[in-house]
C-alpha cells in the first residue's frame, strides 16, 4: 500500500517542493544564478544563431576580463519561461534576465522590484539599436530593457514553384485575393497556408495581423488598457470571424491540429511543396536555410507583408512580431555584478561582430545604417525586405501571448486553439476572454 | 492442518514480534521530508494567492471555489474520471489475457514474452515522442506507407485526441501489468487444474473456475495501480498533446502543471494538487477494501 500511496504523493511533493523551496529562498546560492560578489551571471534561450554568438561573446569577455566574470547559462524556450519565473521569485535570478520586452512578465517583475531601471545608464547601448525597436524595452516612460537580438516580423513566406504551377501572383496584398488563391491551390493539390496548430502559438499570428488589419493597432491596445469589454469589439469579432472563414475554406493543410512548430514541420511543408505558404517570425527564414538549404538557395522562397482586409482602418505597413529579445537587470544582484552586467551591456551588447554574426545566420540586426551590410550579404534579398518592414513600420506590434498577463495569455492561447478547431463561436472566445480584462 | 492456521503465533507476545522499528526511521524520515512536508506545504499554499513572485496574500477559500466553478478545471477532472474508467476497463482485460499466455511453459510463448516487454524498457517522454512522430498526418507512418485510412489527425482532432493518447498509455502500460498477471498465474498450484481435469473440466471452464478466482488479488493489486496511476498520467500527455487541441486532453494533472508554471496561480494549482492527493489516497484505500486484500484471507485453503 505504501508503495502506491508514495507514488501519489511523491508526485504531489515534486509541485510542492518546487513551491516551497522557492518560498523559503532569499540568498544566491551561488552557481545556480545571483552569482557570486565578483562576478555576473546570465541566461538566455536557446537557437540558433544567437546562442553560439552569445557563447563566444561570453567567452572571449571573461577572457579579456579575468576580475568581472560573467557566468552564462543556456535554457530551452519553454524551460526558460518557467525556471527564470521561479528564479526571481526566490531572490536567485541571474544578474541580466532575458526577456521579450517590457510588458507582461517584465512588467511583473518591475511591480514586484525585481528590476532596476536602466534609465541613462544604457545609453551607448541604446544609441547602436533602432529606437522603434528599444520603444518596447519602455514600461511607463522608464527604459528597463534592451534589446539584444535580431528583430523578427511576422511576414508570409511562400514557395514560388507553387506559386507558379497554380497561375498565383506575388504578392497577393488584399484579403479577397488571398482567399481567391484558395481553390487555385487546391487545384495542384497543395494546400494554400501550412500551420503548426499544435503548438497553439502560431496560431496567435493570424489573430494579430488580423485584428490590426480591420481595426488598427487600437484593438488590441483597448485589450492592454483594460478597457471593459475589449475582446468583444467588432472589430476583434471580424477578424476572428476572419480566421474561421479560412478554416472552413479549407485554407489550412489537412489536420493542421497535429503539426508542430518546435519540429519545423509546418516550415518542412513549405519547402516540401505540400503547402504553398505559411505565416510566420522572420525566424521561419533560418530554418528554412538550415532544413532545406537547396531550396533557399534556389531562389524558390519568397516573402511579403500580411494583405489588406476590405474596408480594414489597419496601415498595411504595420507588422506584428517580436520587437526583439531584451536584457534587463537585476535588482538582487549586488552592485559589482550590477556594474559589469552595465558595462558589458554597453561595450559589448550587439556590437559590429554580433551584428555580423546574425547577418550570416540570416537574421535582421535591430541597429541602424546596416543595410548596405545586408544587401551585400548571401541572404540580401530577403533581409533587406526583412529590415525595410521594420524601419517602415507606423506599428511594430509585440506578441499578443508576451504583453498579456501570463494567465490571459494562456486563456488567450487555449482559447484561440479553439477558434481554429471550431469548437467555439468568435461571441464564445470574445465572452470568455472578456473576463481576463483586469484580472 | 486446521490446527495450525488457527493456534496464535508464539511471537506475538508483547514487544518482541520482531526487528526493532528504529530501523524503519530512516525510511519515515525520508518519506516526511520529502512527502508529508511538501504535502502540508500545497495544503497551506491552496489558501493563498501567489504568482510566483510578488508577495503571498491570503486568499481563503477563493481557489476552492474557483477550482469547482472554472469550466477548465471541472472539465480535467471529468477527462480525468474518463480516463481513469477506460484505461481501467481496457488494460486490464488485455493484460490478463496477455498475462495468461505468458504463463505457459512453451518456448515460443517465452520468445513473445520478451517481445511484449519492451514498451517497458522504453522511457515514457521518448514513447511520447516516437508515436507523435508515427502520427503526424503530414510526415508520419501512414503517409509514407500510403496508409490512407490510417492518415487521419489523430492528436489535432478533439474528438480523436484522447483516444489516441490513451492507447499509446495502453501500449506503454500494459506489459506490466501482464507481467504481473504472468506471476500470479505461475502462483496457482497445478494440483487445481490437474483436478479439474480429472473432474472434467475444459481449458475454457478452468480459466473461468480456477485460474480468474485464483488471480483475484492480482487483479486488485493491478487495478489500483491502473486506477491511481491513472490519476497521475503527465508526461504521455505532456509530450504529445500539451492539453491540447483546446482542453480535450487536459486531464487533471496537467492542469494542475499549467495553472502553476504556465499561468503563474500557484495557489489553484495547489489546490488542484490537494484535490488529487486526496482522490487518490481514497481510492486506493477504498479498492483495498472492496476487495477484501486487507483481510488477507486464504485462498489456498485445503491444499
Amino acid at each position: 500500500m505504501l508503495t502506491k500511496k508514495r507514488a501519489v504523493l511523491t508526485f504531489t511533493a515534486v509541485a510542492a517542493m518546487t513551491l516551497s523551496m522557492a518560498a523559503c529562498g532569499t540568498g544566491g546560492t551561488g552557481g545556480d544564478g545571483g552569482g557570486s560578489n565578483d562576478s555576473a551571471s546570465v541566461w538566455y534561450v536557446s537557437g540558433a544563431p544567437k546562442e553560439t554568438l552569445w557563447k563566444d561573446q561570453f567567452a572571449a569577455w571573461n577572457q579579456a576580463n579575468p576580475d568581472q566574470q560573467i557566468k552564462a547559462e543556456v535554457y530551452a524556450n519553454d524551460a526558460y519561461k518557467e525556471k527564470i519565473r521561479t528564479a526571481i521569485g526566490a531572490g536567485n535570478a541571474p544578474t541580466l534576465v532575458f526577456s521579450w520586452g517590457a510588458y507582461g512578465p517584465v512588467a511583473e517583475y518591475v511591480s514586484a522590484n525585481q528590476i532596476i531601471s536602466l534609465e541613462g545608464k544604457v545609453d551607448e547601448a541604446l544609441s547602436r539599436t533602432l529606437d522603434s525597436v528599444d520603444a518596447a524595452g519602455v514600461l511607463d516612460g522608464v527604459q528597463y530593457a534592451v534589446p539584444n537580438g535580431d528583430t523578427q516580423p511576422v511576414m508570409l513566406f511562400y514557395n514560388k514553384d507553387l506559386f507558379d504551377q497554380a497561375g498565383v501572383v506575388a504578392p497577393i496584398t488584399t484579403w479577397e485575393d488571398l482567399l481567391a488563391s484558395i481553390p487555385k491551390f487546391k487545384a495542384i493539390g497543395v494546400a494554400p497556408f501550412a500551420l503548426a496548430g499544435q503548438s497553439k502559438w502560431p496560431d496567435l499570428m493570424w489573430l494579430e495581423y488580423l485584428a490590426d488589419r480591420v481595426g488598427g493597432p487600437q484593438t488590441f491596445n483597448d485589450v492592454v488598457a483594460g478597457k471593459e469589454g475589449a475582446w468583444s469589439s467588432p472589430e476583434m469579432i471580424q477578424a476572428l470571424t476572419y480566421i474561421q472563414d479560412l478554416v472552413k475554406a479549407d485554407g489550412f493543410q489537412e489536420s493542421f491540429g497535429s503539426t508542430t512548430a518546435d519540429s519545423n514541420a509546418d516550415v518542412a511543408l513549405v519547402h516540401t511543396g505540400k503547402a504553398a505558404m505559411i505565416l510566420q517570425g522572420s525566424w521561419a527564414y533560418g530554418s528554412f536555410k538550415n532544413d532545406a538549404p537547396e531550396f533557399v538557395s534556389a531562389g524558390k522562397l519568397g516573402s511579403f507583408p500580411f494583405p489588406s482586409v476590405p474596408g480594414g482602418k489597419g496601415d498595411q505597413a504595420d507588422i506584428a512580431g517580436n520587437p526583439s529579445n531584451y536584457w534587463s537587470i537585476s535588482s538582487t544582484a549586488s552592485a559589482a555584478a550590477q556594474e559589469i552586467a552595465l558595462k558589458w551591456l554597453n561595450e559589448e551588447n550587439l556590437d559590429a561582430e554580433y551584428v555580423d554574426g546574425l547577418i550570416a545566420g540570416g537574421a535582421i540586426p535591430p541597429v541602424e545604417g546596416i543595410r548596405d551590410k545586408l544587401a551585400a550579404s548571401d541572404d540580401g534579398e530577403f533581409l533587406t525586405a526583412a529590415y525595410d518592414l521594420v524601419l517602415n513600420a507606423p506599428n511594430f506590434q509585440s506578441s499578443w501571448d508576451q504583453v498579456l498577463s501570463s494567465v490571459a495569455a494562456q486563456e488567450m492561447l487555449t482559447n484561440l486553439d479553439k477558434i481554429f478547431n471550431g469548437q467555439i463561436t468568435p461571441q464564445e472566445f470574445a465572452a470568455n476572454m472578456d473576463k481576463t480584462i483586469n484580472q | 492442518m486446521p490446527d495450525k492456521a488457527h493456534a496464535p503465533g508464539a511471537a506475538t507476545s508483547r514487544g518482541r514480534s520482531g526487528p526493532s522499528p528504529w530501523l524503519a526511521a530512516p525510511a519515515m524520515a525520508f518519506f516526511g521530508i520529502f512527502a508529508v512536508i511538501p504535502l502540508l506545504g500545497v495544503v497551506y499554499f491552496s489558501f493563498m494567492r501567489w504568482d510566483g513572485m510578488s508577495d503571498m496574500t491570503f486568499a481563503g477559500l477563493d481557489n476552492w471555489k474557483a477550482v469547482f466553478t472554472d469550466s477548465t478545471s471541472l472539465n480535467a477532472m471529468k477527462l480525468s474520471l474518463v480516463v481513469m474508467i477506460i484505461s481501467w476497463a481496457t488494460q486490464t482485460p488485455v493484460s490478463l489475457l496477455l498475462g495468461v499466455f505468458m504463463a505457459g511453459k512453451q518456448k515460443y510463448r517465452a520468445v513473445l514474452s520478451v517481445l511484449y516487454f519492451l514498451p517497458l524498457l522504453f522511457s515514457s517522454a521518448a514513447i511520447g515522442i516516437g508515436f507523435k512522430a508515427m502520427v503526424d498526418p503530414a510526415f508520419g507512418l501512414a503517409s509514407q506507407l500510403r496508409l490512407g485510412f490510417l492518415q487521419r489527425d489523430w492528436l489535432g482532432n478533439p474528438s480523436l485526441a484522447i483516444g489516441t493518447v490513451l492507447f499509446v498509455i495502453g501500449w506503454a502500460f500494459v506489459p506490466f501489468h501482464s507481467l504481473l498477471y504472468q506471476a500470479g498465474v505461475r502462483q496457482i498450484p497445478a494440483s487445481m487444474y490437474e483436478a479439474a481435469m480429472i473432474d472434467g473440466a475444459g481449458a475454457w471452464k478452468q480459466f473461468w473456475s480456477i485460474t480468474l478466482p485464483q488471480l483475484k488479488y492480482t487483479i486488485a493489486t493491478s487495478s489500483t495501480l491502473m486506477v491511481v496511476g491513472a490519476l497521475t498520467y503527465f508526461d504521455l500527455f505532456y509530450v504529445m498533446t500539451q492539453g491540447g487541441p483546446g482542453d480535450a486532453t487536459r486531464i487533471l494533472p496537467l492542469d494542475m502543471y499549467l495553472t502553476g508554471f504556465r499561468s503563474f496561480q500557484m495557489g489553484k494549482a495547489s489546490t488542484i494538487a490537494v484535490i488529487l492527493v486526496v482522490v487518490g489516497l481514497s481510492l486506493s484505500l477504498g479498492l483495498n477494501r472492496l476487495s477484501g486484500s486487507s483481510r488477507m484471507e486464504s485462498q489456498m485453503e485445503g491444499l
